[in-house]
């Protein structure tokens, strides 16, 4: 306990230390506002490129970053949080921004290649070691006695990509019989017991906490954690089919030309998709977009069949259809009438 | 009329221009802000909003939770304010600071304890798994959360009025016949009285707008296990301010209600007390 104390002492010390002497020192600064489980991938990434660009432009850069859930972060941005780029888990989250406040272009997503989105990735279900349930596939889920984790579709970009993952694998399965996936749905919340507002809490809550049987996880976020937290603890099990989750980037126009950033930060969005941005990406777990990368990295992220939100019908309709109060979401949680 | 009245501090003025500023500043303009953006939303789009099937759900458990929460408050706190008065024990100072440590605490520190304490896998919880007691991630486990925070009320507005009760009363009532049950229900409670609800009111209020301790132990499932203050930030992060706002002027003005009514009881049975 003591011991501990101490060491929360001096973590606090060396972050107070930081915080007053790194400002003195760095020419620019960039604030990217991120969603959940960024931190790690946007540590590495900022330390890459802030040594590019001291190499490129004399200038010593210091990236800031924020995480929370991506709806959330969005709204800070919003409310007046001064974001020189937004990277989130959800291409609607920085429309959202777009509409709300016209700080960013409404054509943000086509400026960069991929719709603006650097890096990939799935859902997939993390289990405990020896996956004691079983657990393979989407239709086990919905087993009767199953804890299913996964976090509020509403306001998290992991629970909505989750979510939209299972009404997407449910549609196939039945043949676009919305009705009966709409029943699936029903069961898989059926037995979720914790709804968290964020992935990162979900995570928690799995991990450490030891609640339920299968995190519904973002791919990157699930190795992190067998990877990090207990390898002999978890597993990552890839369902037959999901979702091709495409977490978007833009620079917050408005912002940047106020703070004259606008260069640095368009040099700083590129970059990662960049051979060596799409490396570290691919070293953090997301699929790259880089053919050559990819095939690189070939072993660590299996084969999936992925369907696109597009098939779908995109993240408006899908938004109307399934999150909007009263909507399907609400439906299959009891609190609204079909 | 009190103006007139002398007081050790001169300026009846100034201290109520003081007052008013002070309150209007810090509680008044962001609570009329609040109205005024509610007021931006027609009538109907209001009540859709502020009386959907999910959000009565959490108001049911928001208001409905925080009620059970003051009452095992009350009992629980007289209880405890009684042994730390009336008894002498080895180590009763350090009890009494105890009391105070849920005011202390961040509530999210609080949330987190509570939910590993008495999730299925946590110290608490094993035992009642069992018995088919779920706790954490259910209603049953926001009442606790509320319970935590909100002791320390109860048992702080009784303490002194305990403290200047004076034992001579009970010992006459003894001493006329009374037995142990007469003496404490008809000497020592109604004089109590005025501060369990005092208590009651205080620890009713903060669990109400309780939100760090009880998202961590609530589970957050709409309709069963979600609480109001949850909701609105949950309408917030979908960008809905309207909706929000709406739920936000709906807590507020029942929480406001129900303290008046409470603040109004007490003052018609004081009056009546003192009267007889």
């Amino acid at each position: 306990m003591n011991s501990k104390r101490t060491l929360h002492l001096l973590a606090f010390l060396a972050l107070a230390g930081t915080a007053l002497t790194a400002p003195a020192k760095a020419d620019t600064t960039l604030l990217n506002v991120s969603y959940d489980p960024t931190r790690e991938l946007y540590q590495e990434v900022n330390q890459a490129f802030a040594k590019e660009w001291k190499a490129k432009t004399g200038e010593t850069l210091k990236i800031n970053q924020s995480h929370g859930g991506s709806g959330a972060q969005a709204r800070s941005v919003i409310d007046g949080l001064e974001a020189d780029v937004v990277t989130l888990g959800l291409s609607y989250d920085i429309d959202a921004i777009a509409e709300k406040t016209g700080l960013i272009g409404a054509d943000w997503a086509n400026r960069l290649p991929y719709e603006a989105t650097p890096y990939t990735s799935t859902v997939v279900f993390l289990v405990r070691k020896g996956n004691p349930k079983h657990l393979k596939d989407w239709p086990d889920l919905v087993q009767p006695g199953i804890e299913v984790i996964t976090s509020n579709p509403k306001t998290s970009a992991g629970g909505r990509w989750s979510y939209v993952a299972a009404w997407g694998y449910a549609l196939h399965h039945y043949d676009n019989d919305e009705a009966k996936a709409k029943a699936y749905l029903t069961g898989l919340f059926k037995n979720v017991p914790v709804l968290d507002s964020g992935a990162r809490g979900s995570t928690t809550t799995f991990v450490q906490r030891g609640i339920g049987d299968v995190l519904l996880a973002w791919e990157n976020e699930g190795i992190l954690a067998v990877e990090q937290l207990g390898k002999n603890q978890f597993e990552v099990v890839i369902p037959s089919i999901s979702v091709l989750a495409e977490p978007p980037i833009a620079v917050v126009d408005k912002v940047v030309d106020k703070r004259g950033t606008r260069a640095v930060s368009e040099a700083y969005l590129k970059f990662l998709y960049s051979p060596q941005g799409q490396e570290i990406a691919a070293h953090n777990h997301y699929r790259p977009r880089d053919p050559e990368t990819a095939k690189r990295h070939a072993k660590e992220f299996p084969e999936v069949k992925l369907f696109t939100v597009q098939s779908l019908g995109g993240w408006h309709a899908l938004h109307k259809a399934h999150f909007q109060d009263g909507g399907i979401f609400d439906q299959i949680s009891g609190v609204a009438k079909n | 009329m009190l103006a007139t009245k002398s007081s050790v501090i001169p300026g009846f003025g100034p201290t109520l221009g003081y007052t008013l500023f002070y309150l209007g500043l810090i509680v008044l303009i962001p609570l009329a802000a609040l109205f005024f953006r509610a007021a931006g939303m027609g009538w109907e789009q209001f009540v859709q909003a502020a009386f959907a099937p999910r959000v009565l759900a959490a108001y049911r458990l928001s208001f409905g939770g925080a009620f059970i929460a003051a009452a095992i408050n009350v009992v629980a706190g007289l209880l405890v304010a009684w042994v730390l008065v009336r008894y002498e024990f080895p180590g009763r100072k350090l009890f009494d600071a105890m009391v105070d440590l849920p005011f202390a605490l961040p509530t999210a520190v609080a949330g987190i304890a509570l939910t590993a304490i008495y999730a299925p896998n946590g110290v608490i919880g094993q035992l009642l798994r069992p018995l088919g007691i779920k706790v954490a991630f259910t209603p049953i486990g926001v009442v606790i959360a509320m319970v935590f925070i909100g002791m320390p009320f109860v048992v702080r507005t009784v303490q002194p009025v305990l403290q200047d009760l004076e034992l001579e009363h009970e010992e006459v009532a003894a001493s006329l016949g009374a037995n142990r049950l007469q003496v404490f229900c008809l000497v020592i409670l109604p004089n109590l009285l005025p501060a369990l609800v005092t208590g009651f009111a205080l620890a009713f209020a903060r669990a109400l707008g309780e939100y760090g301790s009880v998202i961590f132990i609530a589970g957050n499932m709409p309709g069963i296990s979600e609480i109001a203050p949850l909701l609105i930030v949950t309408k917030l992060e979908q960008y809905d301010y309207a909706g929000a706002t709406a739920i936000a002027v709906v807590m507020l003005v029942a929480a406001f209600l129900m303290l008046l009514v409470i603040n109004t009881l007490q003052k018609w049975r004081q009056s009546r007390f003192t009267a007889n």
